[in-house]
């Protein structure tokens, strides 16, 4: 029961991009094709979910037993960084079709405030456990995958649309994200 | 030789042409997270200003060190040594603000502005330039995360820094200060300065 809750809460009520405001740079910069943002949604599952874990274990057996928690940020910061290439160059030689479809993300997700975001929440949770993170890190990825895959789907039919000059470009998508938030702040009080 | 009118037109750029978030769409999770109350824009914007300056003066002064190859990780390491102090100075000092501004302070390290003008600028020129790009860049940053902050408090609290401006129980739109109204107001500042900026 407790997992579902996580779940609703994470891809519904406290939606990452929507409610939380992380992960904006991809949210805006990759969602102008549905394609690429699943492509972008299944790269930042994979990498989400094996940072938090990583991170987590490192911060419980490493940064804590020493001392060392106000670390924290350069830590984890660096561990995402060196996780990204390893896992671009393991994905390169373990699974070619996977590499084509994430390859191209997977640089950007270093920048993506998401992924250090989760993993430094996860350590937040109440009675935190590495299954509970883990799921934490899962959960928000699909409430990620989620908005960026509506927002795409709403852009590609702005395209067509007519928008007043002024408006066009940043202006218009900022609306539209903005109304797509106004949308899930339904969700309050699910949870 | 550079003159003093291109040091002018340098820091100029940083606030107008080139402003971080309204023309380049720099930073936009801090400058949508935190920006509920004028207050804690200004905190957020000074805390990244700081961050921006002492990095790009470090990234300028090593740049020479640097193997090219491994110039990302290193820059990163410098922004996450001086994000790692304002952490600590502010948790110590401004406890309040520290609270407001929760995981947006660790994040600063990821806010492509930093890394990006550590990248695109203090990596190729020298310190002097680099002081004021940071200044520039940081301070246009400055004015758009407190212009955002203000609108969002006028508009959602009816109050601007604190000081209320209408009574006590009078309606304001609540939405401004919820996650929507922090797309919705950006959207419009964004539109308002693409009027003045780029002649459409």
């Amino acid at each position: 029961m407790e997992y579902i809750l996580i779940l609703i809460a994470a891809v519904f009520v406290n939606n990452i991009v929507l409610a939380q405001f992380l992960g904006i740079c991809p949210f805006f910069g990759v969602s102008n094709k549905v394609s690429t943002s699943v492509g972008m949604s299944g790269a930042v599952l994979f990498v989400m979910t094996i940072a938090t874990v990583v991170t987590y274990l490192l911060h419980q057996y490493v940064l804590v037993p020493t001392g060392l928690v106000y670390l924290r940020t350069i830590t984890f910061i660096l561990v995402i960084a060196a996780l990204v290439q390893m896992v671009e160059i393991m994905l390169k030689k373990v699974s070619p079709p996977l590499y084509q479809a994430l390859g191209v993300f997977l640089p950007l997700i270093t920048t993506n405030c998401a992924v250090l975001g989760v993993a430094i929440l996860a350590l937040g949770l109440e009675n935190t456990s590495l299954l509970k993170a883990t799921f934490f890190a899962i959960s928000h990825s699909i409430g990620f995958a989620l908005a960026l895959i509506l927002f795409a789907s709403i852009r590609e039919h702005l395209e067509l649309a007519t928008i007043p000059k002024g408006m066009k470009g940043v202006p218009i998508n900022l609306l539209v994200a903005g109304l797509l938030s106004l949308a899930f702040l339904g969700f309050t009080g699910l949870v | 030789m550079i003159t003093i009118i291109d040091q002018k037109q340098n820091f100029i750029k940083g606030i107008i042409k080139e402003n971080p978030v309204f023309v380049m769409l720099l930073g936009m999770c801090p400058t949508l997270g935190v920006t509920s109350s004028a207050f804690n824009g200004l905190g957020m914007g000074v805390a990244t200003l700081f961050v921006l300056l002492m990095s790009n003066i470090v990234v300028s002064l090593v740049k020479s060190q640097i193997p090219s190859k491994v110039r990302i990780p290193a820059f990163i390491i410098i922004i996450a040594s001086f994000v790692t102090i304002v952490e600590m100075v502010l948790e110590a000092f401004i406890p309040f603000l520290y609270e407001q501004l929760g995981i947006f302070i660790p994040l600063i390290v990821v806010n492509c502005l930093i890394l990006g003008r550590a990248e695109a600028f203090a990596s190729k020129h020298n310190l002097y330039s680099s002081i004021i790009d940071a200044l520039g860049m940081g301070i246009g940053f400055v004015l758009a995360l407190t212009l955002l902050g203000a609108t969002r408090e006028i508009l959602g609290n009816g109050s601007l820094f604190e000081l209320k401006f209408v009574s006590e129980n009078a309606n304001t739109f609540i939405l401004f200060i919820l996650p929507p109204g922090a797309f919705i107001a950006l959207a419009y500042l964004a539109a308002v300065f693409n009027k003045f900026t780029i002649k459409v």
